[in-house]
């Protein structure tokens, strides 16, 4: 409001309203170290790695934009099962290190994880007196999986997850072809065939997806 | 004769209590009715519960530090201005009226002790200005002088209304013959004397000698240690005296329902140091041409304005 509006008065007693208005309210303050902050879903604190799910694939450390993933491995060679089978080989993982003094937190080598070996923790307090900490080894970053959150669920209205909606375009699959059933052998081919576009048909608004 | 020194040992000591208590609890009042008026929660660690002794370790830390004094300061005038800056203070709580009788130093001229004392607590920022030889400070020092001269007289002139009103210049006196209805028509006065005597205490919004965003901290700059704290605890003191003197002088003192009186002039005290935190926090402080428009084109009018009043509204009662 302009001063002259009100008056000189007015203005000075807005002033006088507004700061006893403010103290008669809850302050702002969050007591971080007494009280744990109400932080967001999917906040970005730390890199978990789930160390059973690593296939020392490398991919993590190809896409991490500023190279602060270190993968060390070795080949260890599987026996064959069968008799006459060709024995075959697997990487085993020796070292996983991140180094989070480097790491800018895009979460890309999360993204890039096709076998869900790596997760974002919302823990965040690990700052370190000496910066040569700051690089988790694989039982540190073992450790944080044990803070990572369950996902949110969806927000509504949202597509299926692609695992879903496979399973159940199968169930549904099969569910026509029960109905379907005086089993004409000749036919089977065929009908399988309908039963599969009547499964997309209810699927309609997921088709992007199937 | 033994009686009558215990009596007088006593009283100095209450005063002292006071003294040393009521500019802490003014001071603590400020650190979190300031905080919460921003949205924050000030002091919440010290003493454990919600900070209740931060004034006690901020005292500790003062005494802690070292005092410097500056090469090219006069270094007697240096070291004696904080206490020049504080004791009137002391002296003025000796004179106001707690209860009916209960004052450390009964004076006729109470008023008029209080008024010229308070005054004095600006020489002992002159003499900090002037002795630490540096030129904040030194501006400082003359912007408080230039304040003085402006609000000494809407001061003297507001608080000459009630003594005129009253018929005396004692303060239990002016209380005793202070009324309900006196709020109304000593209205004025009470406005004008209270902000003249914020600006004598140079609180904020009149912190102009202070003014940290232009002068570092005027006539405080070159003090540290158990000095800066002395200066900084005769400014909550004087926050306590304009407080008092104006409940005394305003509000008729212990005078009130109920409670005992001298309940109700710390009540009224407690109060008014509230006001005063309030305005600090809600206002920015004056321009140098402000402040002064304020003294001579505001206050002094008004308070002139206020004995013609009271001059008349006096007459009429007492034919």
């Amino acid at each position: 409001m302009s001063p002259g509006r009100a008056g000189a008065g007015g203005g000075l007693a807005r002033g006088l309203a507004i700061t006893l208005r403010t103290m008669s309210r809850r302050s702002a303050t969050r007591q971080y170290p007494d009280v744990p902050p109400d932080l967001p879903p999917r906040s970005r604190g730390v890199i978990a790695l789930f160390e059973e799910n690593c296939t020392v694939c490398m991919l993590c450390a190809r896409e991490c934009p500023d190279w602060c993933i270190y993968i060390d491995s070795h080949k260890e060679t599987v026996p064959a099962r069968e008799e006459g089978a060709r024995a075959r080989q697997r990487n085993v993982l020796d070292r996983f290190a991140i180094d989070f003094a480097l790491c800018m937190y895009c979460g890309i080598c999360i993204e890039a994880c096709p076998f869900d070996a790596l997760f974002w923790s919302p823990e965040f307090e690990y700052a370190e007196y000496d910066i040569r900490e700051l690089t988790h080894e694989k039982d540190r970053l073992r450790e944080w999986m044990w803070t990572v959150p369950a996902p949110p669920p969806l927000d509504p209205g949202a597509e299926t997850p692609k695992e879903l909606a496979a399973a159940h375009k199968a169930a549904e699959k099969l569910a026509a072809a029960a109905q379907a059933a005086p089993p004409r052998a000749q036919d089977a081919h065929a009908q399988a065939r309908d039963a599969h576009a009547q499964a997309r048909d209810a699927q309609e608004p997921q088709e992007g997806n199937a | 004769m033994m009686a009558e020194l215990l009596v007088i040992v006593l009283k100095v000591l209450v005063v002292l209590a006071a003294f040393l208590l009521l500019p802490l609890l003014v001071g603590q009042l400020e650190h979190k009715a300031m905080a919460h008026m921003q949205s924050r929660l000030g002091p919440m660690y010290a003493g454990g519960f919600h900070g209740w002794a931060q004034l006690v370790a901020d005292g500790v830390k003062f005494v802690q530090k070292g005092e410097v004094v500056p090469a090219a300061a006069d270094r007697a005038v240096y070291q004696l201005a904080p206490a020049v800056a504080l004791l009137p203070y002391l002296l003025v709580l000796a004179v106001v009226p707690v209860g009916p009788g209960a004052v450390a130093s009964t004076l006729d001229l109470g008023l008029f002790f209080a008024l010229a004392v308070t005054g004095i607590g600006v020489v002992g920022m002159l003499m900090a200005a002037w002795a630490s030889a540096n030129k904040y400070s030194l501006i400082g020092g003359l912007r408080g002088a230039a304040q003085l001269l402006a609000y000494e007289l809407p001061l003297v002139l507001a608080a000459v209304s009630p003594a005129m009103a009253a018929g005396t210049l004692s303060l239990t006196g002016i209380v005793q013959a202070w009324r309900p209805w006196w709020l109304l028509w000593q209205l004025p006065a009470a406005v004008v004397f209270f902000v003249a005597g914020l600006a004598e205490i140079r609180r904020p919004p009149f912190d102009m000698p202070i003014a940290d965003s232009e002068l570092v901290f005027g006539y405080l700059t070159e003090y540290s240690g158990l000095r800066f704290a002395l200066f900084i605890l005769a400014e909550y003191a004087g926050i306590v005296v304009i407080s008092a003197l104006t409940a005394v002088l305003f509000l008729g003192g212990w005078k009130g329902p109920l409670l005992p009186g001298p309940v109700w002039t710390l009540i009224k005290v407690i109060a008014l140091s509230f006001v005063v935190i309030w305005l600090r926090v809600t206002y920015p402080r004056l321009r140098e041409d402000q402040l002064q428009k304020l003294a001579w084109l505001g206050l002094v009018p008004v308070a002139l304005a206020q004995l013609a009043l009271t001059g008349v509204v006096a007459v009429a009662v007492a034919s």
